[in-house]
């Protein structure tokens, strides 16, 4: 099974591009993708509508999201938008 | 001129979405699903970040405010432009006023005294419904709002106003994404219709619906099975009192109910005046514009302004101007006739102009008083607007008062326009709205001013409460030998010692004479040797009065020194009812009753014990027997503690042993219940641990040796400051069990007590099956507790749990010494007798308050188990040592 790691800069504007670039790295993926979220302070709409997206077609192409270091914060946001049940969470 | 094309209000939104097209499913929830987004989006966002979106959403609202009320007039065809730049600004500018300084987020309030914490939650999405009346300046209201409170809003504006919203709410979403808001924080729906409305109120991402209009809509969201906040109609009566300031009144009544063409479901709708100043206030109300119709006028237009079917306002009238209103009825008026004020003889469908008219069309009465006139407001207030507005003009505080307490609205305006007084903030500090609560009147969960703290879940962190505890005892006490001394310094004119008849035998009376001040007068009251009885109380308190004593001398075991007390009680308050002052209760510093303060006469209580157990000379507690009913009545209060206790033994010197055994072991139980008791303290952790081990010590010598008078100075000392301790901590279910037992078998308390100390002990030190609820306590201790007993004891042990079995044991070796039953069985009690009493017993154990501050909560089924181990005896005493906390 391979893995591939994605990190996401801080700066929230770049979460959507690298979001939308992961999707579109999901056609060859297999098992399982972590990203990074230890440097996301705050997650916005764009971001949230991405990573919606994201989740959807990793979950039709069968890949397990594993996010890492997501802030309570941005958790909690995503909790509200019901995609925490899609993820796997690491610390 | 009229506007016939208004759309009826009070029309049932089917909440059957079924005919709505996939489409336009598709379409509401990609509405929603923006909301929600945005709604997550805010939960991250700071009080700093929403101030800093609020701010230019106002200043927005202020700049839009004309261009807004101009679109809600050229497409509404309803009310006043100018009017509704002022409803705009009021929107923006007061609400701000009013919010700019308020948290909203994270901790918003601090109330250390009570250890609480205040934390917003935002609800998340909002549904909102706006009126056809007040469009604009509702949106403006909400969105300001719901940014504040970091909630997002999906509007369903009045299909009939629904382009002057979308601009409003265009305005203030531009506004707000500019400055840091969530994208999708405000959506519009685009040509609303009932299905939407029905199908957006049940969805499942929508959080709370806010739905400000008619009647129809408001049941409709209510009946949706959503939390939501409904502002329907009103029927504002107004009482014009002929204290009143009539020049103010008359104008504050035009201002309110030509504002926005009367539109403000606040605004006057029947004005009662008193007789004397009736034709007056017409008078001022035509030089000031307005046309007072005769019958014929008023025929007309209750034709014609109400629906003859349903009896409500014709639609098409609403937020029209007087005189088009006159001119379409037919009635002929000056061109700038402010209102027509319409006089009425009654209230009710036979009286079509008393319900609610949006519209410059005032309903007035004749009141002939201010009973007559107080009625017709209630009637008025009943007929379609509970809960809502009412006003009441005067300057005779009980008729304002008096209005305000049988009209039953959320809003009682005094002395100022309805409709902008109920707004708030304006002439009043009611808080500023667009959305008044109409509590349960108006089928609402508010009466308040819809406001911030309305969209906001309020959290409330509460930190455990140090729980204030006491430790109060007499206030002097004097003790060992020849303690009694100390009589002599406390005056009195005239004394009553209250004894019984073997204490006066043996010479203690005597001594105490010989010891009091000595012009005190002594008169001695020979009590029966027995627990006291209404009747002795009462021939007690019949000897104090006659006397009219001002001091009480109780020399005697517990009986006699309770007597004492409850004579005290019922001497000094004789209206006492000593049947309602024994309710039960389950803390002390919250029960219902209250022991008299009020005193009759006042006296001083000596008790002089003169047995070493009860430790009554110091305990708030007093037992009568209720002969009558055959029951014990326990009265509890501080207020009956003795003001002095003697703890002098050379009363006790002459004991017999069986009593020195009895009243030893019951002090023992006193000390260890009070030790593991869930308000024990380290006031009565020390008055404890010492009991019990001058208990250990001196008890055996006591016992063996009676003129040992060392022994007997500690042992009487020991049942005082065991008193003492359970006085403050109290006992627990050993002491519940042996009052069952004891009364039902006739058993002595002591020798009742010793029966059940082994076995509870090993209750009290295993898992509890149920623990006690206990903000005193810090976790399970009880085990710890008992082990401390046994490490100051020096009993040994390496384990808590080898503690408590050694302490167990060294209790048994001593009321092996003592020569006591160590089973019921032993006492000659059969078994088939024990098990027939056995679930009374529990049943009357239970019910004994004694239990309660135990450490364990002892279920019926234990208490069983406790009195069937007491029944076997020795052996059944192991504490469940695998499972111990």
């Amino acid at each position: 099974m391979s893995a591939t790691a994605i990190f996401l800069n801080i700066d929230d504007e770049h979460v959507v591009p690298v979001l939308q670039e992961a999707t579109r790295g999901l056609d060859g993926a297999q098992g399982e993708m972590v990203l990074d979220f230890s440097s996301v302070r705050r997650i916005n709409s764009r971001a949230l509508r991405a990573l919606e997206d994201f989740t959807r077609v990793a979950n039709e192409k069968a890949v397990k999201i594993i996010l890492r270091g997501v802030s309570i914060d941005v958790y909690k946001a995503l909790k509200l938008v019901k995609l925490t049940q899609r993820c796997t969470f690491v610390d | 001129m009229i506007n016939s094309e208004v759309i009826k209000e009070r029309i049932q939104i089917p909440l059957d979405a079924d005919t709505l097209p996939s489409e336009r499913i598709v379409y509401l929830d990609g509405l929603v699903a923006q909301a929600r987004t945005a709604a997550a989006v805010f939960t991250q966002f700071t009080q700093e970040d929403v101030d800093n979106i609020v701010k230019p959403m106002v200043l927005a609202g202020l700049e839009q405010a004309q261009h807004l009320a101009r679109l809600a007039v050229e497409e509404t065809r309803l009310g006043v432009m100018e009017d509704k730049v002022i409803k705009n600004m009021v929107a923006s500018e007061f609400v701000y006023n009013y919010i700019k300084d308020k948290r909203t987020v994270g901790v918003i309030r601090e109330i250390p005294e009570r250890n609480l914490l205040e934390i917003a939650e935002p609800i998340g999405v909002l549904l909102s419904l706006t009126p056809i009346t007040n469009p604009t300046s509702t949106v403006l209201f909400k969105s300001i709002v719901a940014v504040k409170t970091r909630n997002a809003v999906i509007f369903s504006p009045h299909p009939k106003a629904s382009r002057c919203c979308s601009e409003a709410v265009r305005v203030m979403y531009e506004t707000a994404v500019k400055h840091g808001a969530p994208e999708g924080v405000f959506t519009c729906v685009e040509s609303p219709t009932l299905p939407d409305n029905a199908y957006l109120m049940k969805h499942k991402d929508v959080g709370l619906i806010d739905a400000t209009g008619g009647p129809g809509v408001v049941k409709a969201a209510y009946s949706s099975g959503k939390p939501a906040l409904g502002v329907g109609p009103g029927n504002t009566p107004v009482y014009l009192e002929k204290t009143a300031d009539l020049n103010a009144a008359v104008v504050d009544i035009i201002v309110s109910k030509t504002f926005d063409n009367g539109t403000i479901c606040a605004s006057e709708q029947t004005v009662v005046i008193d007789d004397e100043i009736y034709d007056a206030v017409l008078k001022k109300f035509a030089e000031l514009g307005a046309h007072i119709c005769d019958d014929k006028e008023t025929a007309l237009l209750e034709r014609t302004v109400i629906d003859p079917q349903t009896g409500f306002m014709q639609p098409m009238a609403v937020g029209q101007k007087a005189a088009d209103i006159a001119r379409f009825v037919g009635i002929s008026v000056k061109p700038n006739t402010k209102l027509l004020i319409a006089p009425i003889q009654g209230v009710g469908r036979e009286h079509p102009l008393s319900v609610e008219k949006l519209f410059p069309v005032l309903a007035v009465y004749r009141a002939r008083s201010v009973a007559e006139a107080l009625k017709v407001c209630v009637e008025v207030n009943h007929a379609g607007g509970l809960g809502h507005t009412a006003v009441v003009f005067s300057r005779n505080e009980d008729v304002i008062r008096k209005f305000g307490e049988v009209i039953n609205t959320g809003r009682v305006i005094v002395n100022s326009p309805g409709s902008i007084g109920a707004l708030g903030a304006v002439y009043n500090d009611l808080v500023p709205t667009f959305s008044f609560g109409c509590g349960t009147g108006g089928g609402n969960s508010t009466t308040d001013n819809v406001n911030i703290f309305h969209y906001l879940n309020i959290k409330r962190l509460a930190r455990r409460t140090q729980n204030h505890m006491w430790f109060r005892v007499p206030n002097q006490i004097y003790f060992n030998m020849n303690a009694v001394e100390n009589l002599r310094q406390f005056t009195s004119r005239c004394t009553i010692v209250v004894t019984n008849a073997p204490l006066e035998q043996f010479g203690h009376v005597d001594i105490v004479r010989r010891n009091m001040c000595p012009k005190t007068h002594v008169h001695v009251l020979v009590i029966p040797d027995a627990e006291p009885e209404s009747k002795v109380i009462a021939q007690g308190v019949e000897v104090l009065n006659s006397y009219k004593a001002d001091q009480i001398v109780a020399l005697g075991g517990g009986s006699v020194i309770d007597a004492a007390k409850i004579m005290k009680l019922k001497y000094e308050s004789p209206d006492a009812d000593l049947e309602y002052l024994a309710a039960p209760f389950l803390d002390l510093r919250k029960r219902v009753v209250v022991y008299p303060t009020e005193k009759t006469n006042r006296t001083r209580l000596i008790a002089i014990s003169t047995t070493s157990g009860t430790g009554s000379e110091v305990t708030p507690f007093a037992v009568l027997i209720d002969k009558e009913h055959g029951r014990k009545v326990t009265l509890a209060d501080y207020s009956l503690t003795p003001d002095v206790a003697i703890v002098d033994p050379q009363f006790v010197m002459s004991m017999p042993k069986g009593l020195t055994a009895d009243t030893g072991v019951d002090c023992l139980t006193h000390a260890l219940e009070a030790g593991v008791s869930n308000y024990a303290s380290p006031y009565t952790d020390s008055n404890a641990m010492q009991a019990i081990r001058l208990v250990f010590k001196y008890l055996p010598i006591a016992y063996e040796h009676p003129r040992d008078a060392e022994a007997r100075c500690m042992m009487h000392n020991a049942a005082c400051i065991a008193g003492m301790a359970f006085s403050n901590a109290s006992v627990g279910v050993n002491h519940a069990l042996a009052h069952a037992f004891g009364a039902r078998f006739g058993v002595a308390h002591g020798r009742a007590n010793a029966l059940m100390l082994p076995h509870v002990i090993a209750y009290n030190a295993s898992v509890p099956t149920k623990f006690m609820p206990s903000p005193y306590t810090q976790g399970y201790v009880a085990h710890k507790k008992y082990a401390a007993v046994a490490d100051l004891l020096g009993l040994g042990g390496h384990t808590t749990e080898e503690k408590v079995q050694n302490l167990i044991a060294s209790i048994g070796r001593l009321l092996d010494q003592l020569a006591f039953p160590r089973s019921i069985a032993e006492l000659g009690i059969s078994k088939e007798a024990f098990e027939q009493a056995v679930p009374e017993l529990a049943k009357t154990a239970f019910d004994d308050p004694s239990w309660r501050s135990n450490p364990r909560m002892p279920l019926m089924s234990e208490m069983v188990e406790l009195l069937w181990k007491a029944y076997e005896g020795r052996g059944a005493s192991k504490i469940a040592s695998a499972s111990q906390p």
